[in-house]
């Protein structure tokens, strides 16, 4: 049953992920990237990760995603061929890419059952809870420091869009 | 068998819920009628049926029977997703919604509980995560038309379900302060006892001497309320399909059943607001003094009843809203949500978190 949900779900992802940058219309890439986000968060599911797939929910699907949309709409880019032309590059960086999955995979070879007897735990105790347990405890370095980064990308951001405004003033 | 039976039993319950839902969406659409009509002294509809309580039957034949028209050049795919795209997740958030007392009954050897369809732990970031999804019907809708003002429409709606969905996101961090869940049903079981300790007023949170000290949510509830009405979006937010403006926004090209459920999802979005109004702020299915009148083994009709008072009190207020405030112009849209209601929102949870602090020590 869990193997059977997870071939689905990763059948889907893998699938729309490829359709994210083989489709030639930018909104029907957006909507393979829906498909593919929604299924993202099934997946969580089936791990019992159920706080990270609401959020993977409301983050990707509900805010960045609505954000793409809106400036694909706004810009409206009928059909997108700017990226034929680093198509070699991007084999070349693919193939690599694979290289090291495909050696990854062969070093360490795939688990049976994946990961199901770890969680457990996690979900007896609460999901939300461990999560916030670890980010504030165990991780707190780090997710100080994504916050830190988080907070220079949106200071850039507000300059970049003043610069305009303030150069006019003076 | 045991599996039989609470598949059965769910199918039960999603089917009356479903229901009263779906009935409650068609004579809504009258109630707002009558409500704006006697508001504007008028008499509303009153030809079909005794005081046109039939009008809903009436509209709905006639959406259904009506051409369904796919405008040359609009995407068919898109324009076919879109309606269906806003309709589902409207419906979905029922799902975790309690409606009735925290009860459990035995079934054949097997635990329902009936007055919800499912108690998950994240209840209430499910419903948000579902909500913004509906956004994508309206965005895509727009963009299908392939019309201006339906691309126009469905902009607008895009820029500002973002900015309000922020303002409800951050305005439920201070209940969930004072519950410690996320389940919906656990938030209701926190404010049991009177309307001193609903969210609202939020007494009972302090030990000791200060056990009377209230961590009212007051400003998270209004600043809930009016982003709830910007998120659905009615008036005065309802740039999306502004008529003066953009004819019906992104529903301009839309006909018939197509049309109809968009129809349904507005009213299913507004109702499924105030469900979460009245579970987070106003204490759910618990009355306003301490314990219940009626008998035990009866005592759940008064919580299904008094949840059912203030669900309809906030519909209510949607129609109240609509017949007294102006529309909103778009920058004074963006500026109240991101000057006026962002700050508030993250006051409260500052202010609520240090005091929640202090009272628990």
């Amino acid at each position: 049953m869990g193997s059977l949900s997870f071939l689905y779900f990763g059948t889907v992802i893998a699938l729309s992920a490829i359709l994210v940058v083989a489709l030639r219309k930018p909104v029907s890439s957006v909507i393979a990237l829906l498909v593919m986000f929604f299924h993202i968060a099934g997946l969580f599911v089936t791990l019992h990760a159920e706080f990270l797939a609401a959020v993977q929910l409301i983050v990707y699907a509900g805010a960045i995603l609505v954000l793409y949309l809106f400036v694909v709409m706004l810009l409206n880019v009928k059909e997108d061929d700017s990226y034929q032309r680093q198509f070699r590059l991007g084999m070349g960086l693919g193939l690599v890419a694979l290289a090291e999955v495909v050696y990854i995979v062969s070093a360490a070879g795939l688990p049976e059952e994946p990961i199901r007897e770890r969680t457990t735990s996690a979900a007896a105790a609460g999901n939300t809870e461990m999560v916030g347990r670890a980010l504030y405890t165990t991780y707190l370095f780090p997710f100080e420091v994504a916050s830190l980064i988080l907070l220079v990308a949106m200071i850039g951001a507000i300059l970049m869009a003043k610069k305009g405004i303030m150069g006019e003033s003076k | 068998m045991e599996m039989l039976v609470f598949a059965g039993a769910a199918v039960v319950k999603i089917a009356v819920v479903m229901g009263v839902v779906l009935l409650t969406v068609a004579f809504l659409t009258l109630a707002e009628r009558k409500v704006l009509s006697w508001m504007q002294d008028r008499m509303g509809p009153m030809e079909v049926g005794p005081y046109g309580t039939l009008q809903p039957i009436a509209d709905g034949i006639k959406l259904f029977f009506k051409e369904d028209i796919i405008p040359a050049g609009a995407n068919r795919f898109l324009f076919s997703l879109a309606p269906i795209l806003s309709l589902v997740p409207a419906f979905i958030g029922f799902a975790v919604v309690p409606y009735g007392p925290n009860r459990e009954i035995e079934l054949f050897g097997v635990t329902i509980k009936p007055f919800i369809i499912t108690d998950i732990n994240i209840g209430i970031l499910y419903i948000l995560a579902f909500v913004s999804i509906g956004a994508y019907g309206v965005i895509l809708g727009g963009w299908a038309s392939n019309n201006k003002y339906s691309l126009l429409g469905g902009l607008r709606s895009a820029a500002q379900v973002i900015s309000y969905e922020l303002n409800i996101g951050l305005a439920i961090i201070g209940v969930l302060i004072l519950s410690g869940s996320l389940s919906m049903v656990t938030i209701a079981e926190k404010q049991a006892g009177s309307i001193l300790n609903w969210n609202i007023i939020g007494m009972g949170h302090g030990g000791g001497i200060w056990w009377w000290f209230p961590v009212t949510q007051i400003v998270a509830f209004v600043v809930y309320i009016i982003s709830a009405v910007a998120e659905t979006n009615r008036l005065p937010f309802d740039l999306p399909e502004a008529e003066s403006e953009l004819v019906a926004g992104w529903m301009t090209e839309y006909s018939g059943m197509r049309f109809a459920f968009f129809f349904m999802a507005e009213y299913a979005n507004m109702i499924l607001v105030s469900c979460i109004a009245s579970v987070l702020f106003l204490g759910g299915y618990h009355a306003p003094y301490p314990g219940t009148r009626l008998p035990d083994n009866l005592s759940w009709i008064e919580g299904v009843a008094w949840f059912t008072v203030k669900v309809y009190a906030f519909l209510f207020l949607f129609f109240w809203l609509r017949a007294t405030l102006p529309r909103l112009r778009y920058d004074q849209l963006m500026r109240f949500g991101w000057k006026v209601m962002l700050p508030l929102a993250l006051g409260n949870i500052v202010i609520t978190s240090i005091v929640v602090y202090f009272l628990r020590d």
